[in-house]
Parts: structure tokens; C-alpha cells; sequence
């Protein structure tokens, strides 16, 4: 079962076609741009490009996994509609799988610190056991996050190594697409039904309502 | 007729997810799902709030149009989405998924102008537009005023305001006079009990020192100040406002100088059709006003139905219809969302 895998939660875009068979999984092809203002640009060519390179037509997948955030926003949502306007024109299932976990899971035994980027000085942070989540996904500064790791993944991590004082698994800062689809492999296995991609925003929108009318007259 | 194309638009540049189908120049469905009554509260539109409000009603107003024009993905001809101007973050929701749907049904996607879009969004109602015309759009985004040359190459900007939008003028007015948001329509429906003439605000960029570089432009802002001084000097006096009376007289010096920058522009350029879109064309009195004024001279006006003048798919297929029947190329795989997308090309060049 050919799968794709999309994540725009972290400055990268990246765009993979996975093959899911019934005792594993293997990566056939992956494509990553890092530049936190372009999702909206490179996503749909990478998409494209591994299409391509695999010899695979859209009409070949079989489910699209993507990364659901935490992440700035307006990036996040571009794998997010790209993911779920794809399931909608193919007929396919579209399955949503926390993007932090997907380096949590690639960082592999021990215990782990994902963070991102969160922007504000902030960073978008949860913590492993194993692969397995223990804590978050949550958002504060890095200096109140609780460090009781090994190790640390992410760009977050890597931006504010300093502060958190433990190794960065430095090959792991954006969220790979082989660990997307894997989160999501007993969904896409048992052609679990296609899933609404609501993104873990964290944080609630900046506004304000106003408050009484300001006079102009001084 | 079968063999016309069969477009699909996409808009998201403001508060409106809005889906259309056309085949040719004849709607074939017309799908919205708006947020505005999340902005209500902070009397404006809150662009975050806009784009989370976009991701949701993607899928099922997409659903929703196909359904209503019963018809798949997979017979679309040419997706076509506004790629701007607008909010950064709510158009990028339209042009990412307007990507996603074409990939995966392998069709050309064409990035469109929004403002030529109101334009285009006229033929479906009208049939085919006399070239060249002069557009007036009026909405909560833009006060323009354009020469329409030909809808596919090429839209000329004659002025545009240079503070407000019109409809914003609209807001913040019904917001002082503490009737609600949106403002245009309760406005328009205050001022029917109202006399237009009872208070003189001013009409901006109409004097004669304005003619040499602001002929074709527009201010709202000192009208809105105006207004405000006018009923806090009432207050003040302790006095009660009378709430239709300013409605009206507002409201007659919004429409006074738009129709008659309108009329100036088709005058001056030789036009004889004039097209009036946006949800600003939807208020009465710019109606009767504008067609009082054209008739003057010869001057046809062109308003469509309230639904699509305000943002809507429809206007955006409308325009794909007419890119893919000119034979225009359709735009790559890495169109933008352009915030601040001028007219110099009304489709992203592929
Ligand atoms: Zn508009």
C-alpha cells in the first residue's frame, strides 16, 4: 500500500511515499525543503517530485498521513488542506498523527525531548519513553520545561540547546515521513475511516475585543 | 453545452470559504460557508480566526458544491483559486487546496486575481462584457476603480482608497452608532428611515486641488472621523443622536462620491458600461444613485445579485472559465498566495 506523508509543522515541508505491507514498512520516497515561509510554495512540487521519482501516479495511494502540529499556524495548515482536499479527490482515507511524535518515534530508545519552534521564544515540546509519548504536547518557554532526559530532538531543541543542556540528536529536527506513516500504520492497515485533520493549534488566536469607543474630540 | 469547460473556484481571501462551479459562463453551483459571526464580537475580522475557520469548511462546502452541481472532481476541466490580494494566512488555505485538489485529479490550477474576479463574477448574470468597461468594487477590502480592457490580459487600476475601504467606513460607523457588525447592511436599513440631506459630512477627495493626483481615488477615513465628532458633540450636549439621520447622511456622502468617481472614470475614458461588485454594490442607495447618474449620460450599469457580489467561489470560476477559454497557460505547481497581488497580470503567469 503506497501512502503519503505530509508535515509542515516545523520550518521544513516535507512530502514522502511510504509502502506499508502487512509486518512493516519501508521509505520509497522523501523530499524536504527547509524555509519556514514557504510551505505554501514547495509543498505541492515536492509532492509532485516524489510522485515522480517513485513512477507513481496520485491514483496509486492508497491513505495520506499527515502531521497535525503543533506548529506556527499558517504553515501548519498547508499540509493540513493540501492532506485533506487530496483524500477528498482521490476517495482516499486521510489520518492525522501528532507531528511530535513523529520525531519522538524516530529518536528511538530512552528517553527523549522533541522541541520545536514555536515561535514568540517559545517552543512546542513533549517528552518520550521509548517512542511513546509521556508528556505534552505542550507550549511554554524553554527554560520551564522540565528536562528529565537522555536526549533531545528537534529544531527547537537544537535552537535552544543551551538552555535545555542535553545531546541533540541533530539528524532528527524535522518530523520524517517514514515515522509519520508508522504512527498511523494499524489505521492504514485496517482501512480505518478517513479522519478530520483538526490541527493542534496550543494557543488560541491574538484578538482582542474592542473596548469602549475612544473619543476624538480632545 | 457539454463542450464548454467546466471550471472550479476557490476563494479565501477574507471571511468567506466559498466554492463555485461553472460550465462556460453558466453557474452550475455556488457553495459558502462564512465566518463572519466569529468576527462579530471584535467588529472586524480577526485573520487567524479566518484561516482556522477556512481549514474546517474546506472539505464539506468543496462536498457541498460538488453535489449541488452534480458533478465530480474528476470532470473538472481547470481549478482556479484566488491567490490574492486578501489575508496572507486565509488565502494560503484556498491556494494549498486548490493545489492538493488539482494534484491529486491531475488538472491545470490557475492562481486568479481576486479584484478581477468581482469583475468576471458579472458575466454569469449579464453574459459577455462590453470591453472595454470601468469596475467599481466595493467591499470591507477594496474601493477601486478599474479599466477593464480585456478580463483575461489585462486590468488597468484607476484609483483606489487611500485609507478606509468603503465597507470598513460602513463598520466603524454602525459601530459608533452601536447598531452591530456588519455594518453595511444595518446602515443601509437605518438610513431608509433617515433624511440624507439633514447633515453635511464631508466628501473626500472631491475638491479641486484633489483633481491633478487623486481624480480617481478614494477616502473614507475623514468622513468616518467626521461622523464620530458629529454624534460625540451631541453626546456632549447631551442630546439625543439621531441614529437614521446620520445613517442616511453617511451614507449619501459614501454613494455621492463613488458614483460620481464612477461616472467621471467611464466619462473620461470613453466607456460606456459600468460594473459595480463587492458587498459594498449590495447597499440600495449606491444602486439607484449609480443608475440616476449613468442614465445622464448613456451609461449602462451592470450590478450582479448581492450573492455574488459579495466574495464567492463562483466569481473566481467565472474568471478560470474565461482564462481557459482565452487559451491562457495555467499556473505551476509553486503559486504563491500574494497578500499584495497587483493587477499588472489578472492569472499567476505560468
Ligand atoms: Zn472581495
Amino acid at each position: 500500500m503506497l501512502v503519503l506523508a505530509l508535515d509542515t509543522a516545523t520550518p521544513a515541508s516535507t512530502a514522502a511515499l511510504v509502502e506499508v505491507t502487512a509486518d512493516g514498512l519501508f521509505g520509497v520516497a522523501e523530499s524536504r525543503t527547509v524555509d519556514p515561509r514557504a510551505h505554501g510554495e514547495k509543498l505541492a512540487p515536492e509532492i509532485a517530485a516524489v510522485l515522480a521519482e517513485a513512477g507513481a501516479r496520485p491514483r496509486d495511494l492508497t491513505a495520506i498521513v499527515a502531521g497535525l502540529g503543533p506548529g506556527p499556524f499558517t504553515g501548519l495548515r498547508v499540509g493540513l488542506a493540501t492532506a485533506a482536499s487530496m483524500g477528498q479527490a482521490l476517495g482516499i482515507p486521510v489520518y492525522g498523527v501528532c507531528s511530535l511524535d513523529a520525531l519522538g518515534r524516530a529518536a528511538g530508545p530512552g528517553r527523549v525531548l522533541v522541541a520545536t519552534d514555536a515561535r514568540r521564544r517559545e517552543v512546542y515540546h513533549a517528552t518520550y519513553a521509548d517512542g511513546v509519548r509521556e508528556s505534552g504536547p505542550d507550549v511554554a518557554k524553554p527554560a520551564d520545561v522540565t528536562v528529565d532526559v537522555e536526549r533531545a530532538a528537534g529544531e527547537g531543541a537544537l535552537k535552544y540547546g543551551d538552555i535545555f543542556g542535553v545531546p541533540v540528536e541533530e539528524h532528527l529536527l524535522h518530523p520524517p515521513g517514514a515515522a509519520l506513516v508508522a504512527l498511523a500504520a494499524d489505521r492504514i492497515r485496517s482501512a480505518a475511516p478517513s479522519e478530520v485533520l483538526t490541527p493542534l493549534y496550543l494557543r488560541r488566536p491574538d484578538a482582542v475585543e474592542p473596548a469602549g469607543r475612544k473619543p476624538v474630540l480632545t | 453545452m457539454r463542450d464548454e469547460p467546466l471550471v472550479l473556484g476557490i476563494e479565501t481571501s477574507c471571511d468567506e470559504t466559498g466554492i463555485g462551479i461553472v460550465r462556460g459562463h453558466t453557474l452550475l453551483a455556488d457553495a459558502l460557508a462564512s465566518s463572519v459571526d466569529q468576527h462579530a464580537r471584535f467588529g472586524g475580522v480577526v485573520p487567524e480566526v479566518a484561516s482556522r475557520a477556512h481549514l474546517e469548511a474546506l472539505v464539506p462546502t468543496m462536498q457541498r458544491a460538488l453535489d449541488e452541481a452534480g458533478v465530480t472532481l474528476a470532470d473538472v476541466d481547470a481549478i482556479a483559486v484566488t491567490s490574492g490580494p486578501g489575508l496572507a494566512g486565509a488565502l494560503l488555505v484556498g491556494v494549498a487546496a486548490a493545489k492538493g485538489y488539482a494534484l491529486a485529479a491531475e488538472k491545470p490550477v490557475y492562481g486568479v486575481n481576486h479584484l478581477a474576479a468581482h469583475v468576471a463574477v458579472d458575466t454569469l448574470e449579464h453574459g459577455p462584457l462590453p470591453e472595454p468597461a470601468v469596475a467599481m468594487l466595493v467591499s470591507g477590502g477594496h474601493s477601486s476603480l478599474l479599466l477593464v480592457d480585456d478580463l483575461t490580459a489585462g486590468v488597468t487600476p484607476l484609483g483606489a482608497t487611500i485609507d478606509d475601504a468603503a465597507g470598513e467606513a460602513f463598520d466603524k460607523v454602525a459601530r459608533l452608532l452601536g447598531l452591530g457588525f456588519p455594518g453595511g447592511p444595518i446602515i443601509d436599513r437605518s438610513a431608509r428611515d433617515g433624511d440624507p440631506g439633514s447633515i453635511a459630512f464631508p466628501r473626500g477627495l472631491t475638491a479641486p486641488k484633489d483633481q491633478a493626483e487623486h481624480r480617481f481615488d478614494f477616502s473614507f477615513s475623514g468622513l468616518k472621523t467626521a461622523v464620530a465628532r458629529w454624534v460625540e458633540a451631541r453626546e456632549r450636549a447631551g442630546e439625543p443622536v439621531p441614529v437614521a439621520d446620520v445613517s442616511a447622511s453617511f451614507q449619501e456622502a459614501v454613494c455621492d462620491v463613488l458614483t460620481a468617481k464612477a461616472i467621471d472614470a467611464c466619462l473620461s475614458n470613453g466607456v460606456r458600461t459600468l460594473v459595480i461588485g463587492g458587498g459594498v454594490a449590495a447597499n440600495s442607495r449606491l444602486r439607484v444613485l449609480a443608475e440616476e447618474r449613468a442614465a445622464r449620460h448613456g451609461i449602462a450599469v451592470r450590478v450582479p445579485r448581492p450573492q455574488l457580489c459579495t466574495d464567492n467561489g463562483a466569481m473566481v470560476a467565472a474568471l478560470g472559465s474565461h482564462l481557459v477559454a482565452a487559451g491562457v497557460a495555467p499556473s505551476r505547481l509553486d503559486l504563491p498566495a500574494d497578500s499584495a497581488m497587483g493587477l499588472t497580470s489578472v492569472s499567476v503567469p505560468g
